[in-house]
């Protein structure tokens, strides 16, 4: 490397942002944000010239580890249980990362400081590197592991299951909409701030634990990109602070980006690691714990509060809520439990739950046991297609939940949903901050005040609805999640490879048709509507229906 | 005495989950199944990129989430004028009890396109890491032999000033044509390449800034900051500068890359850099500018260069919409030619500052144009009339 310090070298480059004399570039995305312009310097401090050598040495390092993985046997030692719900994570994590990258241009008008816009660039590039180092990862997955089903359907799969539609949030969410409301607020100071902590650290951790030491290697090295991002985020944040009429969209976004963020992102990274470990020490950490620490603490205490004196109105209130569904109401083991009921609606292999994990699931939550523990031994019991059908069609004392319109989780703290009437049809949502984010804040108004550049909910948000009144077998056809003999599903209910023990589509003929909880909610008049809403609430925990009403 | 305490570990199985080590349907089938390649065998390149970015015409069955408060979301094919065949078909309507599927790959002609380069992460550090040790190197010899005390006062201002003030050109264009255009095309494939692009022309652009402050380091009354007042005040670079900015006003990604990649790269970047700097250079006394100048020339002629070609031609041989396109390029040379030319003579100053001449402005020009000319050609499209001007 060259004599020039750093320090130098990056004083020098600052010299290279030019303003427009004769015409200005094209504005594209618009916020209701603003900025006065104000000096400021490039958070980032990254030249090139030591940038791109420092990655090379990082892929070094993870090419090398892969390289030894295969060669020392690694996947003589991984649990089927883990790399089964990778199927699911690599296939999601791959889109969020790239749009990332195509979510740093919305910055370079919407900003009006050059000096930020070098950080932006080289932010972009090191997506487009986690991006396709995942994609990698995970063609090394489905080269080397025993089931490769899944992982080689994975981004025809991600974009057709419900559960990869949830997780598409945690990107489309970047690209679209007001651009401070995306590639700021949502991208980079909660999604990237608060949650890769937990996506690129605790789940590397568990991984390794369940005999994977490439997941961590790769993903330490995405993490080691993450800090820099963070600065990007808060250069941008503390701009839109100094501006008072800010501090209400600033508000407004956070508990938006928050509130999404929880629901998605603990949804699929604690199903991870609490059901997809075969780790059951008692001193590791649950999820719970992993939270309190690296976004309770470390996020909302450490990072956010401090930002408090400088106006930002915290959602303190969603924070609580958000540890109270995942301490008190269950929220990762309803999940979990959703999504094995639905097993054949996917793509992997579910693995039951047995006595040790029971075990542990009841030191670490107690009263775990008594919500949950029959269900799951149904589950078991039901795995194998012994005469009985998926448990979904079974009598497990589940009542199937109806869809929540925002983020796409089903409303499974039955408690918690709510519903409204938007252009005459009911929608339903898991809990009012999601009813909120549909009805007020991405509205082209908020609080009163016209917010012409905030963006919209669109799509087909609720999965069920696309194969309302369908035989299971032509829905499983129609997703592709079929093995090469033309009959086996690729999902399983466990893990047992040999195929007389494996669902077909013929199982799935006889059974009743999928019907969409939305849809029949529709067909029903106002009362009928009111006395179900007043029946679901009654509902849970672990999907019970409610219980008769006393007389 | 030694006390141990039981380490808590997570303990390690031995589960036989190996490729090979059982068979049951789909055991062998490891390959990603979603797309078809483009050649007999699917590419790491492919395997890495294809697909990434969904398309609601192929398996996007819930369609996009988001939008803008237009309620557009994703990339709608719309934000260029070209086209690919089959595009004009509808987007697959889903609704209640309408089942999930789209067209069969690829649904439509964009998603034909392959970067030639085939870069993902691994190839892309590899190759930059390289060009900047190499970079380095050079600099680092030819300040330790001394070789800039060679270089005559007139070439030392030609290059603070001329070699100097490209910087710019790089910067600009590398962040606010292709890094933003890499939110805007219809596939991963075309982003990827276009995000790979925008940092081969910002890491050009720093290297020509950090080979400028070596520069101050070693040359007595090397002015640093020159740089900067011609870019903004000499007469001879405003033409150029009014053009970049213009190029950054495109709204059409496909017109930004055509106009930047194909017209204004041929036409001012290699008549500038290949035909000026790289010819004068030697003359004067200096080895050093070239290898540094050299870089991104090699990086443009060889790679930018070559993914550009590669999707437009895939358009201008569109077996649906070739016409539409090449009528839709046609008026974008209409444009961007005139533009470029004029900027180009607004250039010829700067060929009579060095003591030792290089060629002449007009034969320079004549072979750029020649060059273009090719490139058009080789993408099936006539030589603009404007391009005698
Ligand atoms: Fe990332
Ligand atoms: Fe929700």
């Amino acid at each position: 490397m060259s004599r020039q310090s750093v320090a130098k070298a990056h004083q020098k480059i600052q010299e290279l942002a030019w303003e427009p004399l004769y015409h200005d570039p094209v504005s594209q995305y618009g916020t209701d944000y603003t900025f006065s312009k104000a000096q400021k310097k490039d958070p980032l401090k990254q030249v090139l010239r030591s940038y791109f050598p420092m990655q090379e040495e990082k892929d070094h390092r993870v090419y090398g580890a892969a390289d030894g993985a295969i060669r020392g046997n690694m996947f003589r030692q991984v649990q089927e249980r883990w790399l089964e719900w990778q199927k699911l994570f690599l296939s999601i994590i791959p889109l969020p990362e790239i749009s990332a990258a195509r979510a740093m241009p919305l910055l370079f008008r919407t900003v009006p400081n050059p000096e930020l816009h070098n950080g932006q660039a080289i932010q972009m590039i090191d997506e487009v590197r986690h991006s396709t180092i995942q994609q990698n990862l995970k063609r090394l997955y489905m080269n080397n592991y025993v089931d490769p089903a899944g992982f080689n359907s994975s981004l025809r799969n991600f974009q057709n299951d419900y559960c990869g539609t949830i997780g598409r949030q945690f990107a489309e969410g970047f690209i679209t909409g007001d651009a401070i409301t995306a590639a700021s607020i949502y991208l980079t100071i909660v999604a990237e701030t608060a949650f890769t902590n937990t996506l690129f650290v605790a789940m590397p951790a568990e991984a390794a634990a369940n005999g994977d030491y490439l997941l961590p290697t790769v993903f330490h090295s995405v993490q080691s990109d993450e800090s820099r991002h963070i600065s990007n985020g808060y250069a941008t944040l503390l701009m839109a602070l100094a501006d008072e009429g800010n501090h209400a969209l600033l508000e407004r976004d956070l508990r938006y980006a928050w509130w999404n963020n929880h629901r998605v992102v603990d949804a699929a990274i604690g199903t991870f690691i609490e059901y997809g470990t075969k780790d059951r020490r008692k001193d590791r950490e649950s999820y719970a714990e992993m939270w309190r620490r690296w976004i309770y603490d470390d996020y909302y205490r450490s990072y956010l509060v401090p930002l408090e004196k400088y106006g930002l109105v915290i959602p303190h209130d969603l924070i609580e809520e958000s540890w109270n569904q995942i301490w008190n109401k269950g929220y990762v083991h309803e999940v979990a439990q959703f999504f094995c009921t639905g097993w054949l609606a996917n793509y992997w292999r579910m693995d039951p739950m047995t006595d040790t994990d029971f075990e542990w699931f009841e030191y670490k939550y107690p009263g775990w046991y008594d919500k949950y523990g029959a269900w799951w031994e149904n589950y078991a019991r039901l795995s194998m297609p012994h005469g009985n059908k998926p448990i979904v069609f079974e009598d497990v004392d589940y009542q199937y939940p109806n869809r929540c319109w925002t983020c796409m989780v089903p409303c499974l703290v039955r408690e918690d949903m709510v519903m409204a009437e938007i252009d005459g049809v009911t929608r339903t949502y898991c809990h009012e901050a999601c009813r909120w984010t549909d009805v007020e804040a991405f509205r082209p108004t908020y609080m009163g005040r016209e917010t012409p550049s905030m963006g919209r909910l669109t799509g087909n948000r609720e999965w069920e609805t696309l194969y309302h009144g369908w035989n299971w077998a032509d829905v499983v056809s129609d997703m592709g999640y079929v093995r090469d003999d033309g009959k086996t599903l690729v999902a399983q209910p466990h893990l047992d490879l040999d195929p007389t023990k494996m669902w077909t589509l013929d199982h799935l003929r006889s059974c009743p048709p999928l019907l969409s909880p939305n849809v029949l909610l529709n067909e029903m008049s106002t009362d009928e509507k009111q006395a179900f809403h007043a029946n679901y609430v009654r509902g849970g925990p672990a999907g019970r229906p409610a219980p008769a009403e006393a007389v | 005495m030694t006390s141990t305490t039981e380490r808590s570990v997570p303990k390690m199985d031995f589960t036989n989950a190996e490729a090979g080590s059982r068979t049951f349907p789909d055991s062998t089938a490891r390959n990603y199944n979603y797309f078809v390649p483009a050649k007999r065998k699917q590419s790491h390149y492919e395997d890495v990129t294809v697909e990434v970015q969904p398309d609601p015409r192929h398996y996007l069955a819930q369609g996009w989430l988001y939008g803008f408060a237009d309620g557009r979301g994703g990339y709608p094919l719309e934000w260029t004028a070209l086209k690919a065949w089959g595009q004009d078909r509808p987007v697959p309507e889903r609704y209640p009890g309408s089942g999930g599927k789209g067209y069969d790959w690829p649904a439509h002609g964009w998603h034909e396109f392959r970067d030639p380069n085939e870069e993902w992460e691994l190839t892309f550090f590899r190759y930059n890491s390289n060009v900047e040790r190499q970079v380095n190197a050079n600099i680092d010899t030819a300040r330790e032999t001394k070789a800039f005390e060679q270089w005559n006062p007139n070439w030392v201002a030609f290059v603070e000033q001329h070699v100097g003030a490209w910087m710019h050109v790089e910067q600009g264009l590398g962040l606010y044509v292709f890094a933003n255009a890499n939110r805007r095309a219809p596939t991963n494939m075309h982003n990827n390449a276009i995000a790979v692009n925008s940092m081969h022309r910002i890491r050009f652009a720093q290297d020509l800034a950090l080979y400028n402050l070596t520069l101050s380091e070693e040359i007595e009354g090397f002015d640093g900051s020159a740089h900067v007042k011609t870019w903004n005040e000499d007469p001879a670079w405003q033409g150029v500068r009014r053009v970049s900015e213009q190029l950054t006003g495109i709204d059409d990604w496909a017109e930004a890359m055509f106009a930047t990649n194909i017209v204004f790269e041929p036409l001012i970047g290699e008549l500038f850099r290949s035909q000026l700097v790289q010819q004068a250079a030697p003359g004067n006394g200096d080895f050093v500018t070239p290898t540094v100048v050299g870089a991104g020339e090699f990086d443009f002629a060889t790679r930018d260069l070559r993914w550009t070609t590669a999707m437009f031609d895939l358009l201008t041989r569109d077996r649906e919409f070739a016409d539409h396109n090449k009528a839709q390029i046609a008026q974008w040379l209409s444009v961007w030619v005139p533009r470029c030319l004029s900027a180009a003579r607004e250039l010829q100053p700067l060929w009579s500052q060095p003591d030792l001449r290089p060629p002449r402005f007009e034969d320079g020009l004549d072979r750029v144009k020649n060059r273009f000319e090719g490139i058009l050609a080789g993408l099936d499209i006539p030589t603009p009339k404007e391009i005698s001007q």
